[in-house]
């Protein structure tokens, strides 16, 4: 098989359908679109520039002016935004269908948050610019932040987090900071076996070795496990709830109680905040610290993989310790921005600084719009209909798939499925390909690795009864093909605008750049 | 509530389906005594579009904009125009709904513009490969410097008083717990940048040695001398840009011998935002991407032998090896990663090129006239777009002074250093394409009155 270097012309002659190819490779709708470095020219540019003062003689480069060219094509305007339509038609989306990734809150992106996100007075504006000039980005700040402590019952709130991991990050490092204020040196933390793996690589990054508990029967954290190994070497427990089965910890207050007992400290991982938001509060189940992902529960957009945002709340016990800079409101009604400067006298047990300048503040706008939107009120029936819609999918498929803690009760945002019952060599990858013909983004696949070929669906409550149902559908008939051992699973996806891809290849021989052909070898 | 498609007998009909007779009994799971009973109290309820867009939009305008006012910051964020198109582009929901893309086959569009990103800024960088995004600057440098760490298995970094004060504050907050040893000075306002004293502490132990080029002060280097004496130690050279629209024009680090280039990519296609999200972009040898962190992109094909984009190399990243991988990073900064490479290839070489020209044209320009005013020094002998003035006042009053006159003039390094007397008379001053005449008039007069 040739691997076709220009990705323009098809290499096989028709497909399996026996459809005629095209000489463009193109299908209608589906067009073919090479990269930027095959069609675009080092000599063109799509941007015209207003004449600038004439260039004196000299410079102040000191000799350090390029003496090489870059290799940095360009295109028209025209090319241009061409060439990105044509990559974003292959691209799935929430705009386009249900995105039913586990874990990950695929949830509708409100284009008010886009329009406000880009008013100059936020868009427009630089972190250094003197803090008298930018009191309105200030008060965002802090509205966020009461609006995020009153949702969690919380104390503080560190906003610079730039994502989840690394609001795992911050509450870690406030965790150990308020152990070494104690003098208290801990090096474990222990993250449940069905953690997401951002949870024990955090641990790591801050300094910490880990250790795995236990899940029950029941899908959630073995307490009893989980207390016969507290002890003083412990700084921290990590649990994830909603945990990654999409079950509720009913026994959090214990587990906390248990974990302060040994004079530790409970982070919990709100990436399935969005399950509970206004319907219970972290700081009512003690815990410590907490990231919420802004593109998770409110509604940011993912981005194909970032920008995320991770405020991350702290307990009274913690919040002395959150990291510089934050944005505070003074008794006059002002705002400041409190620095390095003046750390020391307002926040002198801060563990440092997370990133140059403030955070997110693109995300904050978007994702006060949002909380403005909803209101204390629609907060909470965000959380009843994800849970809702959870439900609906697994009472709905129950009888079609294997679902391992069906019979314990409700699951909250995301129902979990496993690969049990599929025959032959069938499992939950075939299942999920053939969704993509379906039209729908597969769910969470393997994941968590607690349940064996685990599908974990979240639906999220931004979905109409209307779109489930048809994904319902399309679930069944899926099933019903692995469970009756239909191999016609392992060719798909077959519409997508590729086939199955080669990642074996892709991670034995890296192909990282392009690498512009040797004139004298390009017929090889 | 017009985000909730749900209508009331959908719910009802749901509940049936469900056998719950209540939504109340979905979260018995959660303690009674602990659940809320109603909305929190003392948060206003759900609002109109218009309502909240009045809210806000009051809140922007209590900002000054700074492309409502002659405007002259820089240090780690820089005004540029970005065209309409980049904008466009990522507002296309096919790319801003998206997720990582872990479904390879439908997401081809995120996939192939991020091996773009990453071919993009390999070249400009002057490195073999690069990853498809960090989160920030900050954040990059020090991932260089912990790969640094797993490479020579070495723990001491010497850190140049060039780099940007905060992205040195984040590296020794992360050191603090860590075993990694950090070694940085404060910078002096003057011409010569700390290369010598830099090449002087190389030494056995050490693991990095890290430069940013241009500097906090705006100042450019030769960074082939201070590279040959890291590897001749057996350490590699970690270089920092904050502003990339200066390698349109000078030599990029990797050709001067860097290992590994961090940077921020805000200054193409980004914008200012008040400090974020930002895009970091991290390239390095290629012999070095298994220590790398991460996403990366690569090229591969499918069953029918097209050419195609995957995800690759996880092996190494935490939802694979958990507490053994290379970092804890996750998300990467995509959309700011796809404003970087449209507006990029919109400029193409030979516009990214003549925008680095009228950058610094215009920035010699407007020192030359600054420098003039009576008791201002131009500090550097050589710059890119930015450089620092030394006031005969101290540069704080004089930046508030300036706001007085609707004049955002530059970042005082009282600002970025309080504390430090030496350095309290610094203003670092960016100048680029925006800039114009009556700018550089306005900004001359209140600069002018604000010194004497």
């Amino acid at each position: 098989m040739t691997v076709n270097p220009s990705g323009w012309r098809p290499t096989t002659p028709a497909n399996e359908q026996g459809e005629a190819q095209t000489v463009t490779g193109n299908r209608a709708l589906m067009l073919e679109e090479p990269l930027i470095f095959e069609i675009g020219s080092t000599e063109q540019t799509g941007v015209d520039f207003t004449p600038g003062p004439r260039p004196s003689p000299g410079n102040k480069l000191a000799g350090l002016e390029r003496s090489r060219p870059i290799g940095l094509p360009g295109l028209s305007e025209p090319e241009m935004v061409r060439h990105y339509t044509r990559l974003s038609r292959q691209n799935y989306a929430i705009d386009l269908g249900l995105f039913p990734l586990g874990s990950c809150t695929m949830k509708h992106n409100p284009r008010l948050n886009e329009k406000v996100a880009r008013l100059p007075g936020f868009a427009d504006v630089h972190p250094l610019q003197p803090q008298e000039t930018v009191q309105g980005a200030l008060q965002v700040i802090n509205e966020l932040a009461f609006w995020l402590l009153d949702l969690t019952g919380m104390y503080g709130v560190a906003m610079s987090p730039k994502a989840g991991a690394h609001g795992e990050l911050c509450g870690l490092l406030c965790i150990r900071a308020a152990l070494e204020a104690r003098g208290d040196k801990r090096a474990v933390v222990l993250v449940p076996e069905s953690a997401h793996g951002t949870n024990p690589a955090t641990a790591a990054f801050a300094g910490y070795s880990v250790e795995n508990i236990p899940a029950n029967a029941a899908g959630r954290v073995d307490l009893d496990a989980l207390k016969a190994r507290l002890g003083p070497d412990v700084a921290a427990v990590m649990i994830t709830n909603p945990n990654t089965c999409g079950l509720f910890e009913p026994d959090m207050k214990a587990i906390s109680d248990a974990v302060h007992a040994a004079g530790a400290f409970v982070y919990c991982d709100g990436a399935n905040f969005n399950a509970i938001v206004g319907k219970v509060r972290p700081g009512d189940l003690g815990i410590d610290a907490m990231h919420i992902n802004l593109h998770k529960t409110f509604s940011t957009p993912h981005g194909g993989g970032g920008p995320g945002s991770g405020p991350v709340v702290l307990s009274e016990a913690l919040a002395p310790y959150g990291p510089l800079p934050f944005a505070a409101k003074y008794p006059d009604g002002s705002y400041r921005l409190v620095e390095e400067e003046h750390g020391a006298d307002e926040h002198p047990g801060a563990f440092g600084r997370m990133v140059a300048f403030h955070g997110q503040m693109g995300m904050f706008t978007r994702a006060l719009t949002y909380i403005l939107s909803h209101g204390a009120d629609g907060l909470k029936q965000v959380a009843e209909d994800a849970v809702l819609n959870a439900n609906y999918i697994l009472r709905s498929l129950e009888d079609v798939l294997d679902a391992p803690f069906a019979a314990s009760g409700p699951c909250m945002h995301e129902a979990i499925f496993s690969d049990k019952g599929f025959a032959g060599d069938l499992s939950t990858i075939d299942l999920a390909k053939a969704l993509i013909d379906e039209g729908f983004h597969p769910m969470t696949m393997y994941f968590p690795l607690v349940v064996h070929g685990a599908m974990l669906v979240e639906p999220t409550e931004t979905e109409s009864k209307a779109a489930l149902d048809q994904f319902i559908l399309a679930m069944r008939s899926i099933a019903a093909r692995a469970r009756a051992g239909d191999q016609s699973l392992k060719a798909a996806p077959i519409h997508a605008p590729r086939r199955r891809l080669d990642e074996t290849l892709a991670a034995r021989k890296p192909v990282l750049v392009y690498h512009d052909p040797e004139p004298a070898q390009a017929a090889e | 509530m017009r985000y909730l498609p749900l209508s009331e007998p959908n719910r009802s009909e749901m509940l049936r389906v469900v056998g719950a007779s209540s939504i109340d009994e979905l979260f018995r799971d959660v303690p009674e005594e602990l659940r809320l009973k109603g909305p929190i109290e003392g948060l206003p309820s759900h609002a109109s579009e218009l309502a909240v867009e009045r809210h806000m939009t009051a809140l922007s305008r209590k900002n000054m904009v700074a492309g409502e006012v002659p405007f002259f910051l820089g240090c780690g964020a820089y005004r540029h125009h970005v065209p309409a198109s980049v904008d466009h582009i990522i507002q296309r929901g096919e790319f801003l709904t998206s997720y990582t893309p872990y479904q390879p086959e439908i997401a081809q569009g995120t996939l192939q513009l991020l091996f773009e990103f990453q071919t993009q800024v390999a070249r400009l960088t002057g490195c073999e490969v690069a990853n498809a995004s960090m989160y920030d600057g900050s954040t990059a440098m020090w991932e260089a410097i912990v790969m640094a760490h797993r490479i020579t298995r070495r723990t001491k970094s010497v850190i140049s008083s060039g780099v940007h004060p905060h992205y040195v504050r984040v590296a020794e907050t992360m050191a603090k717990f860590t075993e990694d040893r950090l070694e940085t000075a404060l910078p002096e306002l003057s011409a010569a940048t700390d290369a010598e004293q830099l090449i002087a502490s190389i030494d056995g132990e050490t693991s990095a040695v890290v430069v940013q080029y241009p500097d906090i002060l705006g100042r450019i280097t030769d960074l082939a001398p201070i590279a040959e004496a890291a590897h001749a130690a057996g350490a590699l050279l970690i270089a920092v840009v904050t502003e990339p629209v200066a390698l349109g024009l000078i030599k990029s680090p990797g050709e001067m011998g860097a290992d590994i280039v961090v940077g921020e990519g805000q200054s193409i296609g980004v914008g200012l935002q008040f400090g974020g999200p930002y895009v970091g972009l991290f390239a390095c040898r290629e012999k070095h991407v298994r220590q790398m962190p991460g996403r990366l992109a690569g090229e591969t094909v499918d069953a029918e032998g097209k050419r195609g984009f995957v995800l690759t190399l996880s092996t190494r990243e935490q939802h694979i090896r958990r507490e053994k991988a290379t970092s804890n990073i996750c998300t990467s900064s995509v959309l700011c990663a796809m404003a970087f490479t449209a507006h990029l290839t919109l400029l193409g070489e030979k516009g990214l090129r003549q925008l680095a020209e009228l950058n610094h044209a215009r920035a010699c320009e407007v020192a030359e006239r600054l420098a003039a005013i009576p008791g201002v020094e131009l500090v550097n002998d050589a710059f890119f777009n930015e450089f620092t003035l030394k006031l005969p006042v101290e540069a704080r009053p004089a930046v508030h002074a300036m706001v007085e006159k609707n004049v955002l003039g530059g970042v005082s390094l009282g600002r970025l250093y309080p504390g430090v007397d030496a350095l309290q008379n610094g203003l670092v001053v960016a100048v680029t394409e925006t800039v114009t005449d009556a700018d550089v008039d306005a900004f001359e007069a209140a600069l002018k009155e604000a010194v004497q």
